[in-house]
């Protein structure tokens, strides 16, 4: 058993096994334990995936820690584990965000806790596995298989239209990715036998669903192929992500879900579209990808200000960070399709950064409506006199969130603009318009629950945040610190998987001359470490 | 001669044991429900080595009986999966007989007879053969959809059945005589060559559009499905459920054989019919289901949509298309089996089980066939990692490489819209906490749970594994028709 071959196998289905034994070993009334068994499983999750981080070598191999084993040899399916600089950050979150939503559910669910945590660990095995595959296939059953739990944690621990809410984001998703189905088996055929009924000849290689032998054939694929196939995971990742016009699941499943629940969706399953994105569709579909630049770039800055406009006119908190959701993934959007490693790099920093940021404003939002059962904002005023460490605590987050120097939202942001403004200037001024507005309704809220006098009399006796609910928050706040001050490790890591995607896509970029860029304005942050040669003029 | 006897083995026994049972039932064992079920199973059991060893012992595509019965893997494939099913179907039939108070013997003699006429299908390399094989399953079956005879839907869904079966049946021989007439032939293999090569005359179009109409009926494809609907629910829910999954797959079976073996050179005429029925079908049976409140006949309608789903294997056709067609129908039988063995469950168990909303709660209150009813629910709809999806997986990828992309879109979409109706009882079982539904009686059933379970470990290990069950629907195009 060598460790790095089976590091990710053990880190995708530790979870799974959590559920096992809870629904083998613990009986339905012993909550205690049930709690206890799941937070142990995925703290555990959390601390095997830790060395990912150490043992990764950003110059190495394209793909490391892979497990390969034979699955379905007749089609060409292999079970297929890799992961590259940028699904190990994910990865990380994702364990790390697993870990703080069970640790935080222990008071907010109080009914039928034997399902909750048990569909909670498989969504958890369900996401890393998305991140880790590197095999269609594969991907495909992990990215379907973690629809199931995440419908049954809106739909069972949800808010009064739960059901609504369940069904939708199910039905909205499947639409979608079984679209991307359709673009997979084309890809698969024109690798291989090619689609003679429609006079497609193939490749002609073995057939296969290993995606790192079909990036090989990327630059081969015709550019007609290329469009349709592109549009077929364009719907799969763009609804998930969610970009502007097929966002309408969002809030809905964000607003209904339970705290843990909005934790994961905004943390982690919508960097699962982002994902598709950087992972499949920029390297595989060079030539479609640019082609779509203008279309994408352009429905993630409609999204930016959309997103932020929305969110100013909400009176539930949920639903504004839920919105303010839609206006971050639309700069993460519009980094990636920046395609250069700027724009790419600040993607992949702000998943990161939402999943940390938005997970922290959801887990608060939770803290506050345990406490008084209504998210509306005007139910509230005054809070920090009452809640002096919860007001803290919300306040570094909302900095992070809107992209204050010295805390993580700046770095992404700012990196994503730099890209962007390398695309085009008028691209970088409107999304920057995003960021002002999204410091407008983040403060807004700030100060309609936390500053002036106590209005309502329940809100004098609310209880400042207990020790437990410290301790989900630290960890993120301590993240935010952390890329904000020092985000070169993080940048490092990616580095030379973001080139290899850059190379693909543009193939010129590298011998383009540079745009001269202002000096950053914070020295330590903004610089992508390990810029290739002939880029490092800045 | 007594190769041919030999190579009728599985067949023998089966109807041979089924005499048997008959004549048990007959002199006084007629209620005796534990003997005369055990007696069945065993019967399955015995046609099932039977079947081992004949196969083992022939060479691929020998035929009998001067070339009008055929064994190949194809037939070996089928036909394990008939007895598969109608053991299942006996199995879950148990607990329903006894607590109806319908007597076991003819009941068990028309299922496996049933399926021998199925078997015959499956090996038929002569239209004659698969007719015959067809009026046995289908007779059979018109008998056993109205045997609650004290239940009015019974004898409403047995009409119904009689009636359009025969209608059907009608119209496919009619089919089949012009073809006769046409090419002078009903051996699949000389039809092959006769029909190979120039332009088809008008008498071999009209038959064939008469064929494809008559299969389509027994596939229950739009248009011809109406009869469907009514005839689930109104049949004992065992029999339903064996309907839903023997005599479907038989009727594939002999699709399959006729429209790749005997009519493959002519499939530039039938594919383009083919695939407009297999998009009304996918279309149809899914909008259909989404305002069902019965629970059989939104399975109903469920497995028409199934039946346009496989029909895409069809038209896709060569190997992948084969072998899609034949892992699906595994893979759906052991599927829809465990769902009408839940609806099954229910209604030995005081409730009315028949509409969505006696579901509520049910996940409380039996958590393990709820739980295999939820797999059984992904895998209709598609959903990883259950057996339905590497179905549908294997389906949609031979549709696609034989350039049908539109027909795969719409087949997608569909199956997203289906969720939504397989999720409708997934939210009572699950969501709703049904404090007002509390069980009349628990009953006992314990078969019917045993296959429940039996059926969720199936579709769990297929859908992880489907290697080796992949590897078992491999059968050969070239060999359909014979050699």
């Amino acid at each position: 058993m060598d460790f790095a071959t089976n590091l990710l196998n053990v880190i995708c289905y530790l979870p799974l096994v959590g559920a096992l034994v809870i629904v083998f070993l613990v009986k339905r009334e012993q909550t205690k334990a049930i709690k206890w068994v799941a937070t142990v499983t995925v703290g555990l999750d959390f601390v095997v995936s830790i060395p990912l981080w150490f043992l990764y070598d950003p110059q190495g191999a394209a793909f490391q820690f892979v497990y390969q084993h034979d699955w379905i040899p007749s089609v060409g399916s292999r079970y297929f584990f890799g992961i590259d600089g940028i699904s190990l950050l994910l990865i990380l979150l994702t364990t790390l965000l697993g870990f703080i939503s069970v640790y935080s559910s222990f008071s907010a669910i109080t009914h039928r806790e034997k399902e909750y945590y048990v569909f909670l660990l498989l969504l958890q095995t369900g996401m890393l596995g998305v991140f880790m595959s590197l095999d269609f296939i594969l991907f495909y059953v992990f990215w379907e298989v973690m629809l199931v739990p995440m419908y049954f944690l809106i739909g069972v621990w949800g808010g009064p239209r739960k059901l609504y809410a369940a069904i939708k984001f199910f039905l909205y998703t499947l639409f979608g990715s079984v679209l991307m189905l359709v673009g997979i088996l084309a890809l698969y055929f024109y690798n291989s036998t090619g689609l003679a009924a429609i006079g497609l000849p193939g490749l002609g290689n073995a057939p296969t669903f290993d995606v790192t032998e079909l990036f090989k054939i990327a630059p081969q694929i015709p550019a007609g192929v290329q469009f349709w196939v592109f549009l077929a995971f364009f719907v799969g990742f763009a609804i998930k992500v969610p970009m502007f016009p097929f966002h309408t699941w969002l809030p809905d499943a964000h607003v209904e879900a339970p705290t843990a629940g909005s934790v994961i969706l905004a943390g982690v399953l919508l960097k699962m579209g982002t994902y598709g994105f950087i992972r499949f569709s920029l390297p595989l579909l060079p030539d479609a990808t640019v082609k779509a630049v203008p279309w994408v770039a352009g429905l993630a800055i409609v999204g930016i200000v959309y997103g932020a406009l929305v969110a100013m006119a909400q009176k539930d908190m949920k639903k504004l960070v839920a919105y303010s959701s839609v206006s971050h993934l639309g700069f993460v959007m519009l980094g990636m399709f920046s395609l250069n490693p700027h724009g790419l790099s600040g993607s992949v920093l702000q998943m990161i950064n939402h999943g940390l940021s938005t997970g922290g404003l959801f887990l608060l939002v939770g803290i506050i409506y345990e406490r008084r059962h209504t998210r509306m904002i005007a139910e509230y005023g005054g809070i920090a006199k009452v809640m002096p460490i919860y007001a803290m605590m919300f306040m570094v987050i909302t900095m992070a969130s809107i992209g204050l120097p010295t805390l993580n939202g700046f770095i992404g942001e700012f990196t994503i603009l730099i890209g962007a403004f390398n695309r085009s200037t008028t691209w970088a001024v409107i999304a920057a318009t995003g960021i002002v507005l999204g410091a407008a309704y983040m403060l807004w809220l700030y100060q309609q629950v936390f500053f002036g006098e106590i209005t309502i009399e329940e809100n004098k006796k609310l209880k400042d945040v207990n020790l437990r609910e410290q301790w989900t928050l630290i960890p993120l706040i301590v993240m935010c610190f952390w890329i904000g001050l020092y985000p070169k490790p993080f940048f490092r890591i990616m580095e030379p998987s973001i080139q290899r995607i850059v190379r693909v896509v543009d193939k010129d970029y590298l011998n383009r001359p540079v745009v001269k860029l202002p000096a950053a304005p914070a020295a330590h942050a903004a610089e992508p470490a390990g810029e290739p040669g002939g880029h490092g003029a800045h | 001669m007594t190769a041919d006897l030999v190579a009728l083995l599985p067949e023998l026994v089966l109807s041979g044991l089924a005499m048997a049972l008959l004549l048990f039932g007959l002199v006084g064992g007629g209620r005796r429900h534990g003997a005369l079920g055990a007696g069945a199973v065993l019967s399955i059991v015995a046609a099932g080595v039977a079947l081992w060893v004949v196969a083992s012992g022939t060479a691929e595509g020998t035929r009998f009986f001067f070339g009008m019965f055929v064994l190949d893997r194809f037939a070996v494939f089928f036909k394990a999966l008939f007895l598969l099913s109608s053991g299942l179907a006996i199995l879950l039939s148990l607990d329903y007989l006894k607590r109806n108070d319908y007597r076991p013997a003819e009941y068990h003699t028309l299922v496996m007879l049933a399926t021998v006429g199925m078997m015959v299908m499956a090996s038929g390399a002569n239209l004659a053969t698969i007719y015959v094989g067809l009026e046995l399953m289908a007779l059979s079956t018109y008998i056993l959809a109205g045997y609650f005879r004290r239940e009015v839907k019974s004898h409403e869904a047995a009409v119904k059945y009689f009636v359009l079966g025969a209608l059907s049946s009608g119209i496919l021989l009619y089919g089949l005589s012009l073809l006769y007439g046409a090419t002078g032939t009903l051996d699949l293999a000389t039809l092959a060559a006769k029909v190979a090569g120039g332009r088809p005359g008008t008498p071999v179009l009209i038959g064939i559009a008469l064929l494809t109409c008559g299969f389509l009926f027994k596939v229950a494809a739009v248009p011809f499905h109406m009869w469907t609907p009514d005839v689930y629910e109104g049949a004992p829910t065992p029999i339903t459920a064996f309907m839903s999954v023997g005599p479907k797959a038989a009727a594939f079976a002999m699709f399959l054989r006729v429209y790749l073996g005997g009519l493959e050179p002519l499939a530039d005429q039938w594919r383009l019919f083919v695939a407009v029925a297999a998009a009304l079908t996918m279309v149809w049976g899914n909008v259909a289901a989404l305002t069902q409140d019965n629970v059989k006949r939104m399975l109903a309608y469920s497995s028409i949509a199934h039946a346009g789903y496989a029909l895409l294997g069809l038209m896709a056709g060569g190997q992948n298309g084969l072998q899609s067609v034949m892992f699906y129908m595994l893979v759906y039988t052991v599927t829809n089996l465990g769902a009408f063995g839940f609806v099954i469950l229910l209604e030995s168990r005081g409730f009315a089980g028949e509409t969505v909303n006696d579901y509520a709660g049910l996940a409380r209150k039996h958590p393990v066939a709820a739980f295999g009813m939820l797999l059984f629910l992904l895998s209709l709809g598609g959903i990883p990692p259950t057996a339905g999806f590497m179905g549908k997986l294997y389906l949609f990828a031979a549709a696609v490489q034989a350039g049908y992309v539109w027909l795969v879109v719409v087949a997608v979409l569909m199956s997203a819209v289906s969720l939504y109706y397989y999720l409708r009882i997934v939210l009572q079982m699950y969501l709703r906490d049904g404090a007002d539904a509390e069980p009349a009686a628990l009953l006992a059933a314990p078969w019917t749970e045993r296959v429940i379970v039996a059926c969720a470990v199936a579709v769990l290990v297929i859908g992880v594994l489907p290697g080796p069950f992949g590897e078992a629907a491999r059968a050969t195009v070239s060999v359909l028709a014979g050699k």
